[in-house]
């Protein structure tokens, strides 16, 4: 950092890329070229997440903790699409019992609504509050009542309602979709807390997801796992099928993905990047940067920041149905959020919040820290194993298990050294105001 | 009168039991809150290596072949756990906090220190304890105690365990404890001080240093005591605090982030919010079916027991929303 040259961000950038670069090309020396398009694969996925989050808290210095809860809904949205039909489902009553439960939804959403609505017949104050309480418990046992039984029969006669058989990509779009929806509900009840109640809040959220996407059997089998989900492109087995050896096969089906999934990432950046530089952009960050001031020249402070939630979730769904389409499956007890919420803000962090080029470097560079602090913990926990076997204490038990936590500890080292020694991130956001 | 006592063992034994371990933790989260300005995220991580370094200590005391009559060994270590849990938590401060603190961050730079903190607390954990589930009743017995209630003609005892008992109690007396400190003590009223407003604290004379080390040696030591009690009543494994650490913030929320009385209030208003939320109601219902105009059929909770942690989150979003401060008021950052 003392050379001039590092003094230039751009320079700074691209020695980092190249640095980058140079990693992954040491991991696929040490992993072999199928795990590290695997790793690209999910790396890729990430940025898109971190991306999200990079609109969100660098661009608008919203706190969104709930990441996990918006991988989830990407998830089980694309399950839902992509997974082939199950005509056991349609040929049932179970249709028309799960329309009564939709039908009971919006019946009691009405019927709320109106409640809030009673300030036009004049009832006000601790009355209106009291009706409309009332109208919330009578929405949920309406629903309740409904939604039970269309459950109930569902997860024990027909297993789960299936998918629509649709391609994955039409799946990632409706993740997104749906995730841009939840986000608007959530974006209307938070928005207006402060940062660290936003926190708190969203982190419930997620966790409300969580359980629900969970024990939502009849939509998703729930801990039961679904699987295989189709891919977009053909996969290692098709490729086999036309006589492709198993290596070969594996790099060209997961390099398609790679490409599809990148390609999804280099519009995204190109989109954000237009964005950032314009008069949308500028204007975020005036919210960001004093929204006080913003507020008074005449921006919808409430509104811009309920778009940018919308936004950044958006990127997250999609990210998140990627992520379940390649692993083919939809497992709601993998989600943690130390995997899935915490490892996107050391991402952000540590690459430079406010900075695109920032979050994708952090999105690709911790992902693979993440992913290489295993085989580096079983090293050295290896070594020490060798080296007290020399003075007779014995051998560490289950090396494996134990060094699959090291990553944990190392993310949370480089968090915390980050936010000592660099606090704006490895590469941070530039300046916009002596152009 | 069968019913009723099932209702006490459902609803007010658990939720009692739920609540002080809510409580407890809620006050270190609170305090730290009101002191240092940032949610500590990484509370939960504390109670549970408390909970380990007790039971280390146990492990010690029983290899040594000492034991002490009624009491379970996890609970005569707490003393020297806490100790050590306290000086730990001194020093994350004086490591990952301290110097942010020093350059000015912003209490949201802090809050995700800790959420780094959080992390290498539980790869350390998982690194040295690995991730089996553990109990501290392998070499005793967990006793049980059973209260026969056949003078109001019941058939069924009132059940609960000895931790759970040792655990309500000791909530009750460290609740005092702190009660005390914080009310009569000078440190403590320069910690009350510091809390409303940390500047003025300051100005008047008032050594912020000391309150800040105080606040973690408090806050690390309740944290302790939490863990190693939950530990004691269920049984310890690496994420046994990370998994309540969000009912926790909501108690301490909802009760006002920064007063500790409201986390002890909060941290008991959501534990019996939960119990009984999933509480199966037909279990009251039923006996009195001849006066009633409807059916009772069984499994009338509130909300599915797989729902029950999210209890808490609806409660506490209802709670931001309506009463953004908490219902007592809280502090502001």
């Amino acid at each position: 950092m003392s050379t001039p040259l590092m003094n230039s961000p751009a320079a700074r950038t691209i020695g980092l890329y190249i640095a980058l670069v140079v990693l992954i090309v040491a991991v696929m020396v040490y992993a072999g070229v199928p795990y590290t398009t695997r790793m690209l694969v999910e790396a890729a996925a990430y940025a898109l997440i971190a991306l999200g989050l990079n609109i969100q808290w660098g661009y608008g210095g919203l706190f969104n903790f709930g990441i996990m809860g918006f991988l989830m809904v990407g998830g089980a949205s694309v399950v839902f699409v992509s997974y082939p039909l199950n005509m056991k489902f349609w040929n049932s009553v179970g249709p028309m019992l799960l329309g009564r439960a939709i039908l009971a939804a919006i019946i009691g959403a009405l019927i709320i609504v109106a409640a809030r609505q009673a300030h036009r017949i004049g009832i006000t104050g601790g009355r209106k509050l009291a009706l409309t309480v009332i109208a919330w418990a009578i929405a949920y046992v309406l629903f309740r009542s409904q939604m039970d039984p269309a459950a109930n029969f569902i997860e024990h006669n027909v297993d789960f309602i299936g998918g629509l058989g649709l391609p994955a990509v039409v799946g990632w779009a409706f993740g997104g979709l749906v995730a841009a929806g939840i986000a608007w509900v959530i974006g209307r009840i938070c928005l207006g807390l402060r940062t660290d109640y936003l926190a708190i809040a969203t982190i419930g959220i997620s966790e409300i997801l969580r359980a629900l996407i969970k024990n939502m059997q009849w939509l998703d089998r729930g801990t039961l796992t679904v699987s295989p989900l189709p891919w977009p492109l053909p996969l290692p087995q098709d490729y086999q099928a036309k006589g492709v050896d198993t290596m070969s096969a594996l790099i060209y089906a997961r390099g398609g993905f790679l490409i599809l999934v990148a390609a999804i990432v280099a519009v995204v950046m190109l989109l954000l990047i237009r964005a950032y530089g314009g008069p949308w952009g500028r204007m975020m960050r005036a919210i960001r940067d004093n929204y006080i001031a913003a507020d008074s020249m005449g921006k919808d402070v409430t509104k811009r920041q309920l778009e940018i939630f919308v936004l950044g979730s958006v990127l997250m769904g999609i990210g998140g149905a990627v992520l379940v389409s390649f692993a083919q499956i939809l497992d709601p007890n993998s989600y943690q959020p130390i995997n899935h919420t915490f490892l996107i803000w050391v991402m952000i962090i540590v690459g430079g919040a406010g900075n695109n080029w920032g979050a994708l470097f952090g999105a690709v560079f911790i992902y693979v820290v993440w992913l290489m602090s295993e085989p580096l913990a079983q090293f050295l926990l290896g070594g020490v194993n060798d080296m007290i076997g020399h003075f007779g204490w014995g051998a560490i038990p289950d090396i494996e298990s134990r060094s699959l936590q090291m990553r944990v500890f190392v993310l949370g080292l480089v968090i915390s050294l980050a936010l000592r020694y660099a606090p704006r991130g490895l590469i941070p956001e530039v300046a916009q105001s002596t152009r | 009168m069968d019913q009723l006592v099932f209702f006490i063992n459902q609803v007010l034994i658990s939720g009692a039991v739920l609540g002080s371990v809510y409580a407890l933790g809620a006050i270190g989260i609170t305090l730290i809150f009101g002191i240092l300005r940032f949610a500590h995220f990484a509370h939960g991580d504390m109670m549970t290596m408390g909970a380990f370094i007790a039971f280390v200590l146990a492990g010690l005391l029983a290899a040594a072949g000492l034991s002490v009559p009624f009491l379970p060994t996890g609970f005569v270590v707490l003393p020297v756990a806490l100790v050590i849990t306290a000086a730990i938590a001194l020093g994350i401060d004086k490591l990952f906090y301290a110097p942010l603190r020093k350059r000015g961050a912003k209490p949201v730079t802090l809050l995700i220190a800790s959420i780094g903190v959080t992390m290498m607390i539980q790869g350390l954990i998982r690194l040295f304890f690995g991730v089996n589930t553990r109990s501290f009743f392998e070499t005793e017995p967990k006793r049980i105690v059973r209260i026969n209630t056949s003078w109001i003609g019941s058939g069924r005892d009132i059940t609960f365990t000895q931790p759970e008992l040792l655990m309500v109690i000791l909530t009750i007396i460290l609740v005092l404890v702190l009660h005390l400190f914080l009310s009569r003590t000078r440190l403590g009223k320069a910690m009350r001080a510091m809390s409303d407003n940390a500047d003025l604290a300051q100005v008047s004379g008032i050594n912020t240093a000391l309150v800040v080390r105080v606040t973690w040696i408090i806050a690390g030591g309740l944290a302790c005591c939490a863990g190693t009690m939950l530990a004691l009543d269920v049984s310890l494994t690496p994420d046994l605090a990370f998994n309540i650490i969000l009912p926790i913030f909501a108690a301490a929320i909802v009760g006002g982030l920064g007063q500790a009385y409201g986390a002890i209030a909060g941290g008991f208003l959501l534990g019996f919010a939960e119990t009984l939320a999933v509480f199966d109601w037909s279990v009251l219902l039923r006996p009195l079916q001849p006066w009633l105009p409807f059916k009772v059929v069984s499994g009338l909770a509130l909300v599915p027991t797989e729902y029950k942690l999210t209890v808490s989150f609806v409660i506490l979003v209802i709670v931001l929303l309506a009463r953004p401060t908490g219902i007592f008021k809280g502090a502001s950052t």
